[in-house]
């Protein structure tokens, strides 16, 4: 699983952080960060249930990768 | 104060205790958009949750400021509605310039933000119930915690003396009720403004350490003074209405529910999930700020002409089975998924994170202080809001 983000599209809803802690954060200004983008297996359903949730559709899985 | 009461709200403003009106379930169809009639004349009803998230997420083709493009808006009884300053208030603004603003204003609301004030808003709360307790039964749940607990937070985030309290939250009600004439809510959202224009004046001079200090320290140059005081005039009301109704509407669902009030009172790990639940049975905002079309644009299969306008029904989308099996039911253990209770899009609620936290330590923290707790009155005799933007209870007298 490959984990990115949008940041134009973050509106800094915090979803993602209170969802999947360990693979994001938020910078100072509120912005997503992607704390690991190759999360290990045992946080994919938190890591897609955060991009589920995100009001702004700013997170991006690819599976293949 | 004059009022005007109809007989019903708006449709897609109807409910039932907590759940839609049969007026709003009948009319909304198996597929696609239903057609309703608003205070700003007819318009669309977006009632399936992918209808509304598709709508809500697509801030290119609908725009939240396009009022003008519509018929002059009317109250439900008919009277036009004299011009009203918006600027600052950001939920009536579209890209780039809603982007401008929401960017000053999300450092505020960050996760770790909130975790630095967690201590403040657990001491707000204890302080409520000592207030309580020592005070003994009855007591208005609403005057005696919903509301206050987040209006004081709020006003310390913002950086408004809560001493001023009674000034504004009769204002924000005023402004906030659709049985009052339309003159009278526009006199009390002018007053709103030019309190809030004092305090900006004051903050400019002398910019103190909160959100209002922060955005003239550091944007001062950007920001006119009409947006400041409009920015701080919306988190204002935005920040205490919501979670004082779902913290007040939401002890009278779980009192009606007494194993479900029970998990939450006893089980700290089924707090989260709880929350979500309550939020999503709920849903307290009933539609946000109409939609207008800015292309013609296909959603659920029925054409939106360039124009038109279009509503999202927020507690239907929650409970479409589409979304959520047994919707209609409140099941508090229920695996939360992406309910729109926040809105969805560019203007999903800016304060979630601090309303999760209010709720997440104010309803534990409630039911444990009084695990007697009750209503006062019968239950079929708590009034529920009728003819405001955010539903809730009026007042919820209890005893323990």
């Amino acid at each position: 699983m490959n984990v990115s983000a949008d940041h134009a599209r973050c509106v800094g809803a915090g979803n993602c952080v209170l969802t999947a802690p360990q693979v994001f954060d938020q910078d100072n200004d509120g912005v997503v960060l992607v704390l690991d983008s190759h999360p290990p297996k045992q946080h994919w359903k938190a890591t897609r249930t955060a991009m589920l949730h995100c009001p702004a559709q700013a997170i991006v899985i690819n599976d293949d990768v | 104060m004059s009022t005007h009461v109809p007989a019903a709200p708006p449709v897609h403003m109807n409910r039932e205790r907590f759940s839609p009106a049969t007026e709003l379930t009948a009319i909304a169809t198996a597929q696609g958009l239903a057609r309703t009639t608003t205070p700003f004349g007819t318009a669309w009803l977006a009632t399936h949750h992918e209808d509304v998230r598709a709508v809500l997420a697509n801030s290119t083709a609908f725009s939240t400021s396009g009022l003008a493009r519509w018929r002059r808006p009317q109250s439900p009884v008919g009277d036009d509605v004299p011009e009203q300053d918006t600027s600052g208030i950001l939920v009536s603004y579209d890209p780039p310039e809603h982007t401008r603003l929401r960017r000053m204003l999300a450092p505020e609301f960050t996760i770790r933000r909130m975790r630095r004030i967690e201590p403040r808003v657990n001491d707000i709360i204890t302080d409520h119930l000592d207030a309580m307790e020592k005070a003994g039964p009855p007591a208005d749940l609403v005057t005696a915690f919903a509301l206050p607990v987040p209006s004081l937070m709020i006003c310390e985030l913002l950086g408004v003396p809560y001493s001023d309290h009674e000034v504004f939250q009769r204002r924000t009600a005023i402004q906030l009720d659709f049985t009052v004439s339309v003159e009278e809510r526009v006199r009390a959202a002018n007053h709103l403004r030019e309190y809030m224009n004092e305090l900006v004046d004051r903050q400019r001079a002398e910019p103190g350490d909160d959100i209002l200090g922060r955005l003239v320290h550091d944007h001062g140059d950007e920001l006119t003074k009409a947006e400041l005081s409009g920015i701080a005039q919306l988190l204002l009301l935005a920040g205490h209405e919501t979670t004082s109704n779902m913290l007040g509407m939401g002890t009278l669902l779980l009192l009606e529910n007494p194993d479900q009030l029970a998990m939450l009172r006893d089980n700290p790990n089924a707090v989260n999930d709880a929350v979500e639940e309550l939020l999503r049975y709920l849903s307290v905002v009933h539609s946000g700020l109409a939609r207008t079309a800015l292309t013609d644009i296909t959603i659920g299969g029925q054409t939106v002409a360039e124009g038109e306008p279009v509503l999202c029904s927020l507690p239907m989308a929650n409970r479409d089975p589409a979304f959520t099996a047994e919707g209609d039911r409140l099941d508090l253990t229920r695996e939360p998924g992406p309910h729109l209770a926040f809105g969805h899009g560019i203007h999903h609620c800016l304060g979630a994170p601090l309303a999760r936290m209010e709720m997440r330590i104010g309803f534990p923290a409630l039911l444990r202080r009084f695990p007697s707790l009750r209503l006062a009155i019968a239950s079929d005799e708590v009034e529920f809001r009728r003819f405001t933007p955010v539903h809730g209870v009026r007042c919820l007298p209890v005893t323990w």
